[in-house]
């Protein structure tokens, strides 16, 4: 062994570091035993020291892959502290190496409980460096399938909650209607769940008529079916204490923390930045920001319910308005053509060839795009210098913003609110940990 | 036969691997490692849609004392596989993986510098299913493989050493 290796006893002989450290009077009998490196020491009264408990990364309810240190002066909540990374898969590092066109996979998986959301948010980032701008009818059907993956995250939040204080079948019922919307998404898009749907400039391919009658039939029997599951929670006795004012966050809190999303607008902040910033198609649709004013874990359960029913509406809508025309804009250097060209046209040929090995090039420059996500705003700031990929490519996720209000959130509260207040955050850890 | 003409009417006999693998096979408990997106596929899996109660897996437990197989879903990162690996050893044996979606079995799309290139490379895997993410009906494929295994698997050495089943 050369002198250089460490050995196990050469991590015990250095001493810890004392920096940090409260004064020597000022410290508990175990740190000081720890600092001493005293096995053997005895407390009298074992309840002195506070309880410190693990949960995760591997819990039922903890949505993934989330660890939370809490702790526990009995049953109480003394303090809690969040522990990510565990699902860091290095996304942005990734995008660095790829060109724009590959990336679009990869936002799939970022938030996978509504991935069509994803695909939108960073295609409409691109398009902005870019300078250019979808067609009409595409924007259309990006709007329509992007409610519907609202309406499919929420489902998972509104039926893991459930489930997470006790009530089974809500989760098999959410689960029934998400069924639904996959098998939409199999017919439109051609993959139940991971879409990967939008390209630089348009959609990857026309909505049917089979696709727009299977919109219409879903949303026509949704409302009644989000009733009966309503029903099942709204009365419920146990549901009601068990979130009711546990979490609660003032509006103050929510927006120095950063809160974004229903989780805001459930302490009473109207902001959705699909009426304050509208992209896409919003500023022409009729819908209404939901916002409750407790702050509580039941606020943002309604803040939910409700936003289903808004998304129905502005489903509804864009069905109704839906113009017909071309869903690629005309450009042919930066939109991928039509297969069919690729094999006919020497032209589209070439493009198809510079456009899939070098990537669109867009100009040097910086910019940034969010929408406004079932989860919250989630925004893609994009660093080009002119290349196929981008230099940088920072995500504003927002689970991760979230999740940094949980310990303001836990404090004071018994060890069983963790999971009340958990589902109502509904964090997802792709998103999160990136 | 011998046996059975000398005890009669009313009785059967069996090798007793033949008996295990049969009770086994029928009551394999998974232990969802739900990780990422294939978790979702997991859940769709038990929804009553795909209902994977009809194979008698519907009793999805969170503690590894009690599950027979673990159905790794998703992209096991440097930091979450020593926990993966954790889980599998506190699970009693005899146990099996399932390595679902192309995340556990291979890396999948994650060529970086966070992600295990594969969960064979620190458990022993049985079944490998591909998809990104597979679909429940391929799950139900890898269960019934594993099943077929674990019928044709010893008692003594219930491990079957040979190649891991792929499913593609
Ligand atoms: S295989 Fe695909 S769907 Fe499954 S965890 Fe990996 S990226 Fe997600």
């Amino acid at each position: 062994m050369s002198e250089h290796t460490k050995t196990a006893d050469d991590f015990f002989d250095t001493p810890l570091p004392t920096t940090n450290l409260p004064p020597k009077e000022q410290r508990s009998q175990l740190l000081q035993a720890l600092l001493d490196m005293d096995p053997d020491i005895s407390f009298d009264d074992p309840l002195e020291n506070d309880m410190v408990l693990n949960m995760g990364p591997s819990h039922p309810a903890t949505h993934g892959v989330l660890r939370i240190l809490l702790r526990l002066d009995g049953e109480t909540i003394v303090s809690a502290m969040p522990e990510l990374g565990y699902l860091h898969r290095g996304y942005e590092k990734i995008a660095e190496n790829e060109t724009y066109h590959e990336f679009i996979t990869h936002t799939d998986r970022l938030d996978y409980l509504q991935p069509l959301h994803n695909n939108v948010a960073y295609i409409l980032a691109v398009e902005k460096l870019l300078g250019i701008e979808a067609p009409v009818r595409a924007q259309y059907i990006r709007t329509m399938l992007s409610e519907l993956a609202r309406i499919s995250s929420h489902l998972v939040g509104f039926g893991v909650m459930a489930m997470d204080v006790g009530a089974m079948t809500l989760l098999l019922w959410c689960f029934r209607e998400r069924e639904k919307i996959h098998d939409i998404f199999d017919l439109v898009v051609g993959a139940r769940f991971t879409t990967s749907f939008t390209r630089i400039g348009g959609i990857a391919q026309d909505i049917t008529d089979e696709g727009l009658a299977a919109i219409r039939a879903f949303i026509d029997q949704f409302p009644e079916r989000q009733q009966e599951g309503e029903r099942l929670l709204n009365r419920n006795r146990i549901f009601f204490d068990r979130c009711r004012n546990t979490g609660v966050i003032s509006a103050e809190d929510a927006l120095a923390i950063g809160l974004t999303g229903p989780n805001l607008r459930g302490s009473g902040v109207a902001m959705d930045l699909r009426r304050d910033n509208p992209y896409m198609i919003y500023d022409q649709l009729d819908f209404d920001v939901i916002t409750e004013t407790e702050g509580d874990s039941l606020a943002r359960y309604y803040v939910r319910l409700a936003e289903m029913k808004e998304s129905v509406k502005i489903i509804y809508q864009c069905l109704d308005k839906l113009p017909q025309g071309a869903v690629h804009a005309r450009e042919p250097k930066k939109v991928l053509p039509r297969k069919e060209r690729i094999y006919t046209r020497m032209e589209e040929l070439i493009h198809d060839f510079m456009i899939v090995n070098f990537g669109v090039n867009p100009p040097e420059g910086e910019v940034y795009h969010a929408v406004e996500s079932a989860k919250g705003q989630l925004g893609f700031h994009i660093v080009s210098r002119g290349e196929g990929h981008p230099w940088r490519l920072k995500i504003r996720s927002p689970s991760f913003c979230n999740l940094q209000a949980l310990p303001q959130m836990l404090k004071g509260h018994l060890l069983s609110d963790i999971l009340a207040v958990l589902g109502s955050l509904d964090p997802v850890m792709g998103e999160a940990d990136k | 036969m011998g046996l059975e003409s000398a005890l009669g009417e009313g009785y059967l006999t069996t090798k007793l691997d033949a008996l295990v693998g049969w009770a086994r096979k029928n009551s394999l408990w998974p232990m969802p490692m739900g990780l990422s997106c294939c978790a979702i596929e997991l859940m769709s899996a038990g929804d009553p849609r795909h209902d994977i109660s009809r194979y008698g897996m519907e009793v999805m437990r969170f503690s590894p004392r009690q599950s027979d197989v673990m159905i790794v879903a998703g992209t096991v990162t440097y930091k979450m596989a020593h926990v993966v690996r954790k889980i599998y050893d506190q699970m009693a044996e005899p146990r099996w993986v399932i390595a679902m979606g192309a995340c556990a079995s291979s890396g999948g799309m994650f060529r970086s510098y966070s992600v295990v290139q594969g969960i064979d490379q620190f458990l022993p895997v049985d079944v490998f299913t591909a998809g990104c993410p597979p679909r429940p009906e391929n799950l139900f494929n890898a269960l019934i493989e594993l099943q077929k295994k674990v019928e044709k698997s010893s008692v003594l050495d219930y491990r079957d050493r040979k190649e891991p089943i792929i499913i593609s």
